[in-house]
Order: structure tokens, then C-alpha cells, then sequence
């Protein structure tokens, strides 16, 4: 009998930092403990802006407002990491995806559209507008992917990069500078919103930038709703990758030629990469748009892709939770040190010269991002999973005693 | 039927003039050669670097606009002050003023991208990070150069203070006089000594990456860095020289952005030109500094052209437009990645 050739995928892989003793910690729990577990854990994490921890808490940005932004940064970066983390495309104008999904939610609602005037129009006036809205805004990103990924997908590497960074900027400039289709740099206003819960003290409900004052203002409702799409993305996505889809995906990113050649068809996966990476932006840019209630071309600039990648590697790229603290990171480190005042300084100021040296101590320190990506075997359950690894483990122990007794 | 009114909204809102191209077609040309030229030198920068370690260096476009703050303070330190005129000191004492100013932001901007080079990249070199990698660190090294200027530099006085978040008002060395006509351009000093310079320097560069031994020695690391080390070329000596000539040349081409535009030193006066010299070097053939020189004035031209044609507030689209089309047919640039080449 030979020899198992498998990886020993379960081993306890000890001084490999903090992420792979979670995982190992994570992944042998029963199910129920996993769920014990799991919920009361984003429970706290969705009452995180209720409780405000007081050391946590930022003091000159509303809390709530913060962890809202964390949830579209980490919508985001879920899905940036498809394309980027797991597909390995380097893409430099994501926030092109994130302004079509605002624009679409903005064009659709705001009273200010040129192109549509959102007053009598049933589906897209009145209290469910938004949600109306939000699938329209993840197709016509998704479509926008195409457009985008049908022509470029060819080029490799920094290629890429390029030619995606000179789309992110079209974006931006067509929002700027079609006025009579994006209204121009005046922006649009009263973008609509979801009306739920209305009351006498919140007369157009909780999710209204009106509601802005106590502990439940609107920014906590929206961290709320974006914790629930980040969730559900996140089943959306932990499936794909389980899928002859993410398997492909992976396959593109460690050797593109390779996987050509068995018989994966490159182009067609990676084109789904991108429109998933797109849709998926689109939905936190029309999460976006309903929070601020606002949209202009002033918010999606080049910086903002920069910062979407880092929240991809500084989190690990391909590690869809990993990416989800590098978002929090990101958004939360200069709200952090804004309120902080040294002498008569304040350190708001300095909130991107600390963020940089961060980022750069970051990628000295830890290459590979906080929680980086592990290979594993991508099975399409959990049974499956064990089934296949647990006789690996079996057989190694055993395999003394089998050469024993022969 | 809704895409189809936002055709005809999108037809309505794009003027299309050709007539206005065709009638100040060599105007447009020489004044998109004089952009074309700054493009080219700062393009060399990445391109080199590139070459040299497959790195888009992002935090060129910073290493360029400390340069524009160098040459700004080596005029100040020469006495002159802001003001809205142009200094007449006679056409020897404004090259004299020139020459040292450009050393001046030459040796800032170098000195800058070489202690970049130590700081950032060096450390990740010695842990073999990958290139994702290097290129986060690059967008922090941005931020940090930017925000330094931005938010630091203020706090050491001056005035009015250095830096900040409003560009410093121009120093306006060179009066702009008229030279010659070119069929019915009108060429100016500023234009010759832009594109003059421009070229010169971008020759320079390129016989000392084809012509000499340290020519020999970059490419070769380019080539394979492995058997270049094997071969006796100190790799980190190599990598430093690149950033070094990056930076001189992003340098000069500081001074020779701020004779055209007096008013563009600011902190993230940098940026934009940044990404367009970034797409000359890919458009012409990342690697290559004959394709950075036929990238830059390309993209200068032809932006230029676009403005007029499309109107001005489509000139960077007109850019990335060209860029991606270009890309499409020629998906390693105009001339190809040559400086990974073997050259005898």
C-alpha cells in the first residue's frame, strides 16, 4: 500500500499566525457549536454601535454612520476579492462599479434626475422605491462589467490594472461631465430611501437621514441592513467558491496557461469573476445612494479604488472574512484618530499620513495581508469535505500498524 | 426604449467639432507636444522601474511633485517672489536661474524616489513579497508624501507656508515670448525649451540604458536578475540607479511642468499627470523608454486633439479611450516591452 500523496488539509498548522488557529480552532467544532457560536457573535457586532464600547467608539464621527460605511467598504471588498483575491485580476477601477450602482439607485429616485422623473412612476416612487431600485442597480453593474470586461479580458497582469484604473476615472468623468443624463457635478439629491417605521418623532421611518439623533439613528439602521447583504453575500460567494466556478476562479489565478489547457475556459470565468465582482459592487454603491441620500461625481475618485484594494490585501487577499476586517480597518483607522487632539493639534488631520505608514508597515511586517488565504481543498460540503479528509488522517495514524502487521 | 432617450441625451450633450480641430490643428499639436514631452520624461520613470522590477511605482507621480515643491524652493532661496509678471533677467541669468532650480527639484525628486526605493521596497525585496504587495505599499508611500506636504509641511512657516492644501502661487521665471511660426503655429521659448529639454533628457536616458555599461547592467538585471547577479551586476546597486534616474528625470520634468503651469504646484498637483504618464508608458510599451517618448507625446497630441474636437472636459477620457484602444490592438503597446530585450 502506498503512501497517502494527499495534503493533510485539517493539520493544525501551529506558529502560522492567528488566523490559522481560529481557522483550525473553527473548522473542528460540531455544526451546532459553529452556530452557538456564530450568532451571538454578529449579534454583538450589530449592537456594537448601540452598546458603544468606550474606548472603541469614535468621538468626532457618529458611530453608527462609521459602521455603516464599514459594511458597504466590506461589501465591497467581498466583492473586490473575487476578482482580485480569487480570480487574481488586478483591478484598478472598481469604484467605476460602485458609481454605476449609486448612479443607477440616484437616476431612478432622486427628484433632481434628468432622465427620469421619479414622481409618478408607481414601482419607483414612494416607499419601496430603493428596494426596486437595488436588483436594477446589481444587474446594470453587472451588465457594466461586461461592457467593461468583454474588451480588456484579454490583457493580462498590469495591463489590466491600467486599463481598468482609465475606467474608473470614465466613470467618474462621465458622471461629471454628462450633465444632462447625471445632472454634472451639482449631483443628485433626495435620492429615495426605504420608509419603514415611521413615527411621529421619524415621520419618513427609521432609515431617514432625518432619524439623526439618540442611539438608533439611521446610520445604525443602515449598518443593520448592510450587515444582513453582507451576509447573504457572503453565503452567495462561500458557495461560488466551493463550485466548479471557484475552482476555476483559482485555477485562472495560480496559472492562467495551465488552466487553459485543462480545459478550463479562461475567459468565460473570468468575465463571471468580473460581473459578480461588479454586481456585487453595484449593490453597496445603491446601499450607498440610499444612506447618504446624495450622489455626486465627487465621491469616486481613483483614491477610492486604491482604498477598496487595500482593504483587499491588508485583510488577505482570497479570505473573504479576512477582507471584511480590512475594511473595517480601513474605514475605521482614520475615523479613529479624527477625533483625537494632541496639544492643539488635531490628529484628524494627519488620518491619511497615518494611514499610510500603516499600509506600508503593514506590507513590510505581513506580506500577505492579516488573514491570508490558505490553500485547502474546495469541496462542495462540509460532508464532502470531511469525508474526503477524514480517511487521510485515518490512514496516516494507522498506517504504522498496517506495515506491522504485514 | 429608455437606453435609446439616453442615446439621443448623450448625443445632445457631446459637441462634435471638427472644423475647430482642422483650423488650429498645428497650434493643438505643438501644445500637446509641449504636454506630450512632461509625459514622456515622468513615463520614463515608471517605465525603467518597471522594467527592472515588474513594480507600477504609484508613488512616482509624488516623487514628481516634490520635485515641483524642490525647484519652487530653490527659486525662493535665489530671492525671487510670487507675483503675477514674468521676471525679465535677460535670456542668460533666467537659463542661469533655470539650470539651478532644475538641478535644484532634480536632486529633490531623485533623492526622494532613492529613499523611497530604501524605505518601502528594499524590505520587501529581502522577504520576496509579491507584487500586490509592492504596489499597496506604493499607494501608502502616496499617501505619506502627499500628507507630509499636505499637513506637515505648513507647520514649518513661510510665506505664505509651503504646501497646504492650496497650490503656492507662481513664480513666473520665463517671460513668454514668440519665436517663429511653424505653418500657422506660433511657437514660443516656453514651448522650445519644454520639448528641447524634454528630448535631450529622454536621449540621455536612453543611451545610458543602450550605450553604456550601467546600461548593461539594468538590463540585464531586467532580463533575469539571477544570472545578472551570477554575472558580477549588484542587483541592489541596479535597483537603486533606476529609481535614482526615475527621479531625476520626474524632477526635471517638475520644472518644466511648472514653467507651463505656474500655478500647479500643489500636493496633489501630481496625481492626475501621474496616471496619464503612466498610460504614455503603457501605450508606447511598458519597459521601453523609445516607447515612454512615443507614448507621452502621442497621448499629449492626442489628447489635445480630443479637447478641442470633444470639448475640454472630455480631454482625460479621450485618454483612457486611446489608451484602451490602442491596448486592443496592441496588447503589450506600441513598441512592446524592449528593455527586458537582449541588446548586444
Amino acid at each position: 500500500m502506498s503512501a497517502p500523496t494527499t495534503t493533510d488539509t485539517t493539520a493544525p498548522e501551529r506558529g502560522r499566525g492567528l488566523g490559522d488557529r481560529i481557522r483550525f480552532w473553527w473548522n473542528n467544532l460540531p455544526r451546532p457549536q459553529q452556530w452557538a457560536i456564530g450568532v451571538p457573535a454578529v449579534i454583538v457586532i450589530a449592537l456594537l454601535p448601540v452598546i458603544k464600547p468606550p474606548i472603541i467608539s469614535t468621538t468626532a464621527v457618529d458611530f453608527g454612520g462609521m459602521m455603516a460605511q464599514f459594511a458597504m467598504i466590506a461589501l465591497i471588498a467581498i466583492g473586490l476579492n473575487v476578482v482580485v483575491g480569487q480570480t487574481g485580476l488586478l483591478d484598478l477601477g472598481y469604484v467605476g462599479f460602485y458609481a454605476v450602482g449609486a448612479y443607477v439607485v440616484a437616476l431612478f429616485t432622486s427628484p433632481a434626475s434628468p432622465v427620469w422623473n421619479s414622481a409618478d412612476h408607481g414601482f419607483f416612487s414612494g416607499p419601496w422605491a430603493w428596494l426596486a431600485c437595488v436588483p436594477l442597480a446589481i444587474v446594470l453593474t453587472g451588465v457594466t462589467g461586461v461592457i467593461l470586461g468583454t474588451p480588456t479580458l484579454r490583457l493580462r497582469g498590469d495591463y489590466l490594472a491600467i486599463v481598468t484604473l482609465g475606467f474608473g476615472e470614465i466613470v467618474r468623468l462621465l458622471a461629471d461631465n454628462l450633465t444632462d443624463v447625471t445632472n454634472g457635478a451639482a449631483g443628485l439629491q433626495n435620492v429615495l430611501f426605504p420608509e419603514v417605521g415611521k413615527s411621529a418623532q421619524n415621520p419618513d421611518g427609521v432609515f431617514s437621514s432625518g432619524n439623526n439623533s439618540g442611539t438608533l439613528n439611521f446610520g445604525v439602521w443602515w449598518f443593520w441592513l448592510g450587515l444582513v447583504l453582507v451576509i447573504a453575500v457572503l453565503f452567495f460567494v462561500g458557495n461560488l467558491e466551493r463550485s466548479r466556478v471557484g475552482r476555476s476562479w483559482i485555477a485562472i489565478r495560480e496559472d492562467e496557461d495551465v488552466a487553459e489547457i485543462m480545459g478550463v475556459p479562461t475567459f468565460r470565468f473570468k468575465l463571471w469573476a468580473f460581473v459578480i465582482g461588479a454586481g456585487i459592487g453595484g449593490l453597496s454603491g445603491a446601499l450607498y445612494a440610499g444612506q447618504v441620500q446624495y450622489v455626486d461625481p465627487k465621491g469616486f475618485t481613483v483614491i477610492n479604488s486604491m482604498l477598496f484594494l487595500c482593504a483587499v490585501v491588508v485583510g488577505g487577499q482570497g479570505n473573504k472574512l479576512g477582507v471584511i476586517v480590512g475594511a473595517f480597518i480601513i474605514v475605521y483607522l482614520p475615523a479613529r484618530v479624527q477625533g483625537i487632539q494632541v496639544g492643539d493639534q488635531s490628529l484628524g488631520d494627519f488620518k491619511y499620513l497615518f494611514f499610510g505608514v500603516a499600509l506600508v508597515a503593514l506590507m513590510i511586517f505581513r506580506p500577505q495581508g492579516m488573514f491570508p488565504a490558505r490553500a485547502r481543498l474546495l469541496a462542495y460540503g462540509r460532508q464532502v469535505y470531511a469525508a474526503v479528509t477524514t480517511p487521510v488522517r485515518a490512514r496516516r495514524a494507522g498506517t504504522a500498524g498496517v506495515e506491522a502487521k504485514s | 426604449m429608455h437606453a435609446l432617450a439616453d442615446g439621443l441625451v448623450l448625443a445632445s450633450t457631446v459637441d462634435f467639432d471638427l472644423r475647430s480641430l482642422y483650423d488650429g490643428f498645428w497650434t493643438l499639436t505643438v501644445e500637446g507636444l509641449t504636454y506630450g514631452a512632461i509625459y514622456a520624461l515622468v513615463a520614463v520613470g515608471y517605465t525603467l522601474v518597471y522594467g527592472v522590477l515588474k513594480l507600477i511605482n504609484f508613488a512616482h507621480s509624488e516623487v514628481f511633485m516634490v520635485g515641483m515643491f524642490g525647484q519652487y524652493v530653490a527659486l525662493l532661496l535665489l530671492g525671487f517672489t510670487p507675483s503675477g509678471n514674468a521676471y525679465a533677467e535677460g535670456t542668460a541669468m533666467t537659463l542661469v536661474y533655470l539650470v539651478i532650480a532644475c538641478l535644484f527639484g532634480m536632486a529633490v525628486s531623485g533623492l526622494t524616489a532613492v529613499g523611497l526605493e530604501r524605505v518601502a521596497y528594499r524590505p520587501l525585496r529581502k522577504r520576496g513579497a509579491k507584487p500586490l504587495t509592492f504596489l499597496i505599499t506604493a499607494i501608502g508611500m502616496s499617501f505619506v508624501l502627499q500628507e507630509f506636504v499636505h499637513y506637515v509641511l505648513p507647520k514649518f512657516g513661510g510665506d505664505p507656508p509651503l504646501g497646504g492644501s492650496t497650490a503656492q502661487p507662481g513664480i513666473r521665471l520665463v517671460e513668454q515670448k514668440k519665436l517663429f511660426e511653424l505653418f500657422d503655429a506660433s511657437v514660443f521659448n516656453l514651448t522650445l525649451i519644454i520639448i528641447g529639454s524634454a528630448l535631450v533628457l529622454t536621449f540621455l536616458a536612453d543611451t545610458l540604458i543602450n550605450r553604456t555599461k550601467l546600461g548593461r547592467g539594468i538590463r540585464s538585471v531586467a532580463q533575469d536578475p539571477e544570472a545578472a547577479t551570477l554575472m558580477g551586476v549588484s542587483r541592489e546597486r541596479v535597483i537603486m540607479l533606476t529609481f535614482l534616474i526615475g527621479g531625476l528625470l520626474a524632477g526635471a520634468a517638475a520644472l518644466l511642468y511648472t514653467l507651463r503651469v505656474p500655478t500647479g504646484i500643489v500636493y496633489n498637483g501630481g496625481f492626475i499627470l501621474g496616471i496619464k504618464a503612466f498610460s504614455a508608458a503603457v501605450l508606447g510599451g511598458i519597459g521601453n523608454i523609445r516607447g515612454a517618448l512615443l507614448g507621452g507625446l502621442l497621448l499629449g497630441v492626442m489628447e489635445n486633439y480630443g479637447s478641442v474636437v470633444f470639448g475640454n472636459q472630455w480631454k482625460d477620457v479621450v485618454a483612457f479611450v486611446l489608451l484602451i484602444l490602442v491596448l486592443m490592438i496592441r496588447p503589450t503597446g506600441i513598441l512592446g516591452e524592449k528593455l527586458t530585450r537582449a541588446r548586444v
